[in-house]
């Protein structure tokens, strides 16, 4: 698969499949010239910071906090090493992006981490890459050869007297680890158990040096942004949204896949892309950013716009672009018990309210699911979240309430009916026909 | 920086946490994970609080005061916080408090009080922990109840130096557990018992004895090690049921050793000593107390009458009372004989009247966090002072550089800055290449005899570290005392010292070594090792057990079985006692009578009885006034052990006076003390065979540091001997021999044989640190 | 207990790291030794744990806190098949029935045969491919339908 569609592409241009992720391949593309043209030219740290502010580029990892102002935290003069890292641990449900990025287009990362250990003056990086997709560490490493070769990392890049240093670390299986601090935590050899913050990672991160961590498409942009300029960039989005980004588009679609857009291009627009519904059956909900976004009902939806304020203006979260559509086959108890489970399963178990709370969550869900449904269970779930959240060392706690509260809040119905009568609203062998497992071609 | 906590102000420094700030005033908030001497975790949310212009509830415990911080603790939303996660730690919790050990005094119990809800929101089912052994002195039988605050954790990594305890899997199946079926064998472990808020970490001999508020806690000071640390004695019903550290930031900080928690096992052991006994035609049987001090008396003044004043020797425990020391010296002076001395394992004493003043740590205690480097001369650390390498520990940690020279390589758990492990002979020499390259850092002659030497690259980088920064000491440890050499050692060190401009101290080995001099219980004719040596007639002997106390046990005992009368007062009657004593005189143990102990920095710790003495045991300090009484001695009319310490030093002077490590008269001569070729024996005394309390102590003896002796060599030396790993050998010293397992252990300097002292195995063997002969058996 | 092989791997991992960071490598030393060995066994934890300098719970920590570490033996595959959501509406959940069906095995059961293990997995971040699954932690198998799964099984023997 690669990446299925794309309007005014920036990251997807010229991507041919498993064909052209080899380091000659980016070059032909125009790869490694910014990196390049920053070196040759000098051009000065903080003018590159301020072109990414310019470009407004936020975080495409989940926060969606801008980059460019995340980089200006970064310590100018510190005696010692700081780090650059990639979150490439990609595991949020739904999301897929990165993944796709890293095996079409792996030197774009690199080039872009070059380019931030630069502006910031670091001069060793670790990409953090997600256990589960082995091939791709290993690919990974395979274009580290290749730039280290080139000379676009290592000590002395093109002459220039800079060093970056780049590795890869591969996760295990650890939904966690995508928190940042979790992550650094696990590159340092231990569990990954976030850290209470503050301090933040720009001035104690890995092996307590200043260190800033992006996403991976977060770095991906950076040379487009560098060779385009950052106003260009912006315009290619919508004011405070700038740029395209990757859409990971999962469930009741005809295509699912990875769709480049301009952030502001409507829903709609990307759901015709994705082939539009399975089956021709009507859009039930949609979760927009990512499992830990708030679900959003199908007529809220269609008028949404895809970009940060777009999906906050609909009651969610943009996160990290995965969008999860489901169409009326789908039991929305059913859907909230495998989500509850994650986040029960993926706590780090160091807190008091999430290791306990989660489990408590989807215990509860799941006596409703199977039958066993209690008359005040909704009302404690709601308050059993409300004890979560906002109380957790790291955001997982939140993740795992938001979507308790937010189906909750829009399929009441759905839940009330599954608790009275011990069974669900949707019959069982339409669910089955949703997943169209025994129908479905490739 | 100014804080506002629940209206009242606190200035804080810059750096410090909510937390801190409220502690300062005194103002309460609820906690679990957060602990003063650890680092901070966050984990348990119990110290969620609001702070003004925060929109969610921060942890006091992680949360940095800001200037001009407004905090509520007691806000609607700081205890609705607060009472949620209480809801959280409670719905896996058992409710088995009833029979819960640390009922009564559990932090989660008396919180869920204040914060608990009334009635469960939770109807899943519980948690289920599988329990883990982890050695005789910890019990995690119940980890159900377990609230993941990860003290316990910390605690190894942090103040122990070695994590034994990690927490395993992760969200609610996380479970704190050893790495798979290891015990926890660290020489501080029962520390965690305490540190655990609930009832996962328990006293495993404490155990189901008693309820936390059936006893009743008394001050008592440890008879262990030279730190006098303060404890807390539990008692029910007459008996001590469980020791606790008591809180002494200048002295244990909050911390005790394993031994001095759990020895007191020894003092309800079945080898108490209930009645005196005095030997009737061969056989020791019981008597009455006026009969067996009757018969002491004239036996002693036969044998004086017989065989003259010199014929009578005494000596005492350094774990002896003030009181008891200083009356054993006027008795035995007063009889008319100089033998007496309190320091059986010393070998050389050729600093005896050359001292400028009492031996002595030479600083404070609360003083070794300020050094900037420190070197350690022969010491087996963590094993001889717990406490006091746990100082050297966090020295290490921020910085200080701490470096350790001595026959011993095992691992301090102490991030040292550099360490020289030789044989006993050349610790002598190794000290005095410190000494040459501290010299020749400074451009100063080294002083004569030291021409020959030169300095490796490790002893010069150990004179480098003590000549920068601003305090700086050199502590010479118990196998620096105990040394053939002892003097030497101290002449170098204190050259060192002023070439440096260092501290010299002394760790000193038990808990009155400072005492002992205070109480003068100091030979004026022959000393511990001269009074065997040159065998007596009669013998005194206090709370000592010369087999295993003694630097030869082979000669000593030698010496006491051909004596005519040898007097015994002893709180215990087992062991090798039947054997060669004539009267055995039961004397209660610390917790029975009231002493005082001197600690390594002079200071005078004064403790009384916390339960009945066992049987007829009497208090030694009385059972001496009574013996003074009866031999028509002067000066033994004392009707208290405070008139009797009165006697020594002044009424309510916390610390002792004279303390001077100086020493003068005592020329350099360094001389390899065994010949090439022969093996030399290095002795330690093992931290659970130390003294007889220890040795009595059932749980302790469970431990993996109280494993019988091995003979350890290093490869080579195994080789040289054609002896393999795990083959028995013979080990001869002078007329005596023992026949334990060879271990091979890399860490033991060539040449060297490891056979550990204080041990029944190896009681027939002969000096410390001798020569000795070892061959296959 | 660990091959000349795998310390070489295992160096190569240390050095990623600065000097003074052995402990780093631990995740990948894992990794390695449970190749090496089809699981990982206590003595090659510990085994990996003095050989970067850490304590073996520190290492044991590690090892039980990252799903795909098996701390029990396994079939020679071990084949995870991915339920969350966005996989279950896609077949997901079918995928991993209909293994069991084929297999007569429930998830975290081995074949009697010892050749396969079943594993329910967590989101493999390819949920555009659902249904999805891994063998052996490092194939991942995409669009899983039917036939797709009969093909794998002819192919695992
Ligand atoms: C529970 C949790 C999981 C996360 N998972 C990921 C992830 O898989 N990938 C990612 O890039 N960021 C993830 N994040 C966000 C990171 O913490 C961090 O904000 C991000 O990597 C910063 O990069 P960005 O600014 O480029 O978005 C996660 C955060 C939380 C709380
Ligand atoms: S055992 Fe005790 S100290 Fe350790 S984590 Fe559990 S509650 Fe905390
Ligand atoms: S596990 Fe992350 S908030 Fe507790």
């Amino acid at each position: 698969m690669a990446i299925l569609g794309a309007l005014n592409p920036m990251l997807s241009v010229g991507l041919d499949g498993d064909k052209a992720w080899r380091l000659a391949d980016y070059v032909k593309r125009g790869g490694y010239s910014a990196l390049r043209r920053v070196l040759e030219q000098k051009i000065p740290q903080s003018e590159v910071i301020n072109e990414v502010k310019k470009s407004v580029l936020r975080g495409r990892g989940g926060a969606g906090f801008p980059t460019g102002l995340k980089w200006s935290f970064m310590p100018r003069s510190f005696p010692g090493d700081k780090y650059v890292v990639c979150n490439s641990d990609e595991g949020e449900p739904g999301t897929f992006k990165d993944r796709d990025i890293l095996r079409y287009n792996p030197h774009s990362v690199i080039e872009g981490m070059a380019i931030a250990g630069y502006a910031m003056g670091a001069a060793r990086g670790y990409n953090y890459i997600h256990g589960e997709i082995w091939e791709l560490y290993e690919r990974f490493e395979e274009a580290l050869d290749e730039a280290r070769a080139a000379g676009f990392i290592g000590s002395d890049l093109l002459g220039s007297g800079v060093s970056f240093e780049l590795f890869a670390h591969h996760g295990y299986g650890a939904y966690i680890c995508g928190e940042e601090t979790a992550l650094l935590e696990s590159i340092e050899g231990k569990k990954g158990q976030p850290r209470f913050k503050p301090p933040f990672p720009a001035s104690f991160g890995l092996y307590g040096k200043p260190t800033t961590i992006n996403n991976t498409e977060t770095f991906a942009s950076i040379p487009y942004i560098m060779n385009l300029g950052g106003e260009a960039y912006l315009e290619a989005g919508k004011p405070n949204n700038g740029g395209t980004k990757l859409f990971s588009v999962s469930g009741h679609v005809n295509r699912p896949g990875n769709y480049e857009i301009p952030l502001g291009t409507p829903f709609a627009t990307l759901l015709e892309m994705a082939g539009g519904m399975r089956g021709g059956r009507k859009l039930k909900a949609c979760i927009p950013g990512g499992s830990s976004a708030p679900v959003v009902p199908a007529a809220t939806m269609m008028n949404a716009t895809m970009d940060y304020d777009g999906i906050s203006k609909a009651g969610s979260m943009l996160g990290s672009g995965a969008v999860i559509v489901m169409d009326e086959t789908t039991c929305m108890v059913k859907a909230l018990e495998r989500l509850s489970f994650f986040y029960y399963e993926e706590s780090c178990g160091q807190c008091t309210p999430c290791r306990e709370g989660t489990s408590w969550l989807y215990k509860v869900v799941h006596r409703i699911e199977n039958g066993q449904g209690r008359p005040g269970d909704l009302d404690l779930l709601e308050s059993v979240t409300t004890n979560i959240m906002g109380r957790t060392i790291c955001a997982l706690g939140d993740a795992a309430s938001m979507p308790v509260q937010s189906f909750i809040k829009h399929y009441r119905d759905e839940f009330a009916y599954h608790i009275e009568h011990k069974k669900c609203l949707v019959p069982v062998d339409v669910q089955r026909a949703g997943s169209s497992f025994f129908t479905a071609t490739v | 920086m100014e804080i506002e906590i629940d209206g009242k102000i606190a200035q804080v420094p810059d750096g410090s946490t909510i937390m801190d700030a409220a502690q300062q005033i005194g103002a309460y908030i609820p906690h679990f994970c957060y602990h003063k001497k650890l680092s901070i975790a966050a984990n348990c949310r119990m110290c969620l609080v609001q702070v003004e212009k925060a929109p969610k509830p921060l942890p006091a415990c992680a949360t940095p005061v800001t200037n001009g911080m407004k905090v509520f603790t007691h806000s609607e939303l700081a205890v609705k916080a607060q009472k949620g996660v209480m809801e959280f730690l409670l719905i896996n919790h058992p409710l088995d408090c009833p029979i819960c050990d640390q009922g009564g005094e559990c932090q989660l119990q008396d919180l869920a009080v204040g914060y608990g809800g009334s009635a469960s929101r939770f109807q899943e089912d519980k948690r289920v922990v599988f329990h883990k052994d982890v050695g005789p002195l910890i019990s995690m039988q119940e980890m159900a109840r377990c609230i993941h605050c990860t003290r316990c954790v910390r605690f190894g990594q942090e103040i122990a130096g070695v994590m034994e305890l990690g927490m395993a899997n992760r969200n609610m199946h996380s479970e704190i557990t050893t790495f798979v079926g290891r015990s926890v064998d660290s020489e501080l472990s029962g520390n965690m018992i305490d540190l655990c808020p609930v009832g996962a970490l328990t006293s495993r001999p404490f155990r189901y004895s008693a309820r936390s508020w059936e006893l009743s806690r008394r001050r008592s000071i440890s008879p262990h090690d030279s730190i006098g640390a303060n404890l807390t004695v539990q008692v029910k019903n007459n008996v001590v049921m469980r020791v606790l550290p008591r809180d002494n930031e200048d002295v244990n900080e909050c911390w005790i050793s394993d031994k001095e928690r759990f020895s007191y096992e020894a003092l309800n052991s079945s080898a108490r000593l209930a009645k005196p006994m005095i030997r009737v035609d061969g056989a020791l049987r019981e008597v009455d107390w006026n009969v067996a001090l009757d018969y002491v008396s004239h036996a002693l003044k036969d044998v004086i009458s017989n065989s003259g004043e010199a014929s009578l020797a005494a000596l005492a425990s350094p774990q002896s009372t003030l009181e008891e020391l200083y009356l054993l010296q006027k008795l035995t002076h007063g009889l008319g004989s100089g033998n007496v001395d309190f320091r059986p394992r010393r070998r050389d004493f050729s600093s005896d009247g050359k001292l400028a003043g009492i031996p002595w740590l030479g600083l404070k205690l609360s003083e070794i966090k300020n050094l900037d480097a420190a070197l350690v001369v022969g010491s087996f650390l963590r094993k001889d002072h717990p406490l006091f390498a746990q100082r050297l520990r966090q020295l290490a940690k921020k910085g200080g550089k701490v470096s350790l020279l001595s026959s011993s390589g095992d691992d301090s758990l102490i991030n040292l800055h550099a360490q020289l492990t030789v044989s006993p002979a050349d610790l002598p020499l190794a000290l005095a290449a410190v000494v040459k390259a501290a010299a020749q850092l400074k451009n100063e002659a080294a002083p004569a005899g030291l021409d020959s030497i030169d300095p490796c690259a490790t002893s010069q980088a150990i004179a480098r570290s003590l000549l920068d920064g601003e305090q700086r000491a050199v502590f010479l440890g118990n196998a620096a005392e105990q040394h053939p050499q002892a003097a030497q050692l101290h002449v170098l060190a204190i050259e060192l010292a002023r070439l440096t401009g260092a501290t010299c101290g002394f760790i000193g080995e038990a808990a009155n070594s400072v005492g002992g001099h205070i109480a003068k219980a100091l030979p004026t004719a022959l000393n511990a090792y001269e009074m065997f040596a040159q065998p007596r007639k009669a013998y005194i002997l206090l709370g000592v057990e010369p087999e295993l106390d003694c630097y030869d046990p082979q000669q000593a005992l030698a010496a006491l079985k051909e004596a005519a009368v040898v007097v015994m007062l002893t709180p215990f009657g087992d062991g090798m006692a039947p054997d060669y004593a004539d009267v055995l005189l039961p004397i209660t143990p610390f917790t029975e009578t009231s002493g005082s102990f001197v600690n390594t920095e002079g200071r005078i710790q004064s403790f009384t009885g916390v339960v009945r003495p066992f049987g007829d045991a009497r208090p030694g300090w009385k059972v001496l006034r009574v013996l003074g009484n009866l031999l028509a001695l002067a000066g033994f009319d004392q009707n208290s052990s405070e008139q009797v310490r009165d006697e020594m030093v002044p009424a309510g002077s916390p610390f002792v006076a004279g303390l001077d490590n100086r020493i003068s008269g005592v020329p350099l001569s360094l001389s390899l003390m065994a010949p090439a070729g022969e093996l030399q024996r290095i002795a330690d005394v093992p931290i659970y065979f130390a003294d007889p309390l220890a040795r009595h102590a059932p749980a302790l003896q469970k431990t993996r540091d109280a494993v019988a002796p091995t003979a350890r060599m290093n490869a080579a030396t195994l080789a040289r001997l054609a002896v393999t790993d795990g083959a028995p050998v013979r080990l001869r010293q002078g007329n005596g021999e023992a026949v334990l397992t060879a271990r091979a252990d890399e860490t033991v300097p060539a040449g060297c044989v490891r056979v550990a002292a204080a041990h029944v195995t190896t009681a027939a063997l002969g000096e410390m640190f001798g020569a000795i002969n070892v061959e296959r058996a | 207990m660990l091959t000349s092989e795998s310390l070489k791997r295992i160096d190569r991992e240390i050095a990623k790291y600065p000097v003074d960071q052995k402990q780093s490598a631990v995740m990948a030393a894992l990794a390695i030794a449970q190749e090496q060995q089809g699981w990982l066994s206590s003595e090659a934890i510990e085994a990996v744990a003095n050989y970067l300098g850490m304590a073996p719970v520190a290492a044991y920590e590690v090892a039980t806190f990252y799903n795909m570490y098996d701390l029990k033996p396994v079939g020679k595959y071990k084949v995870s098949v991915c339920t969350n959501l966005p996989c279950m509406l896609s077949g997901g959940v079918d995928a991993g029935e209909y293994l069991q069906k084929k297999l007569g095995i429930g998830y975290n059961e081995t074949t009697a045969d010892g050749l396969i293990t079943l594993k329910e997995g967590e989101c493999m971040g390819a949920c555009g491919d659902a249904p999805v699954m891994i063998v052996n932690n490092r194939r991942m198998c995409s669009w899983m339908n039917p036939e797709q799964i009969d093909k794998l099984l002819a192919e695992l023997k």
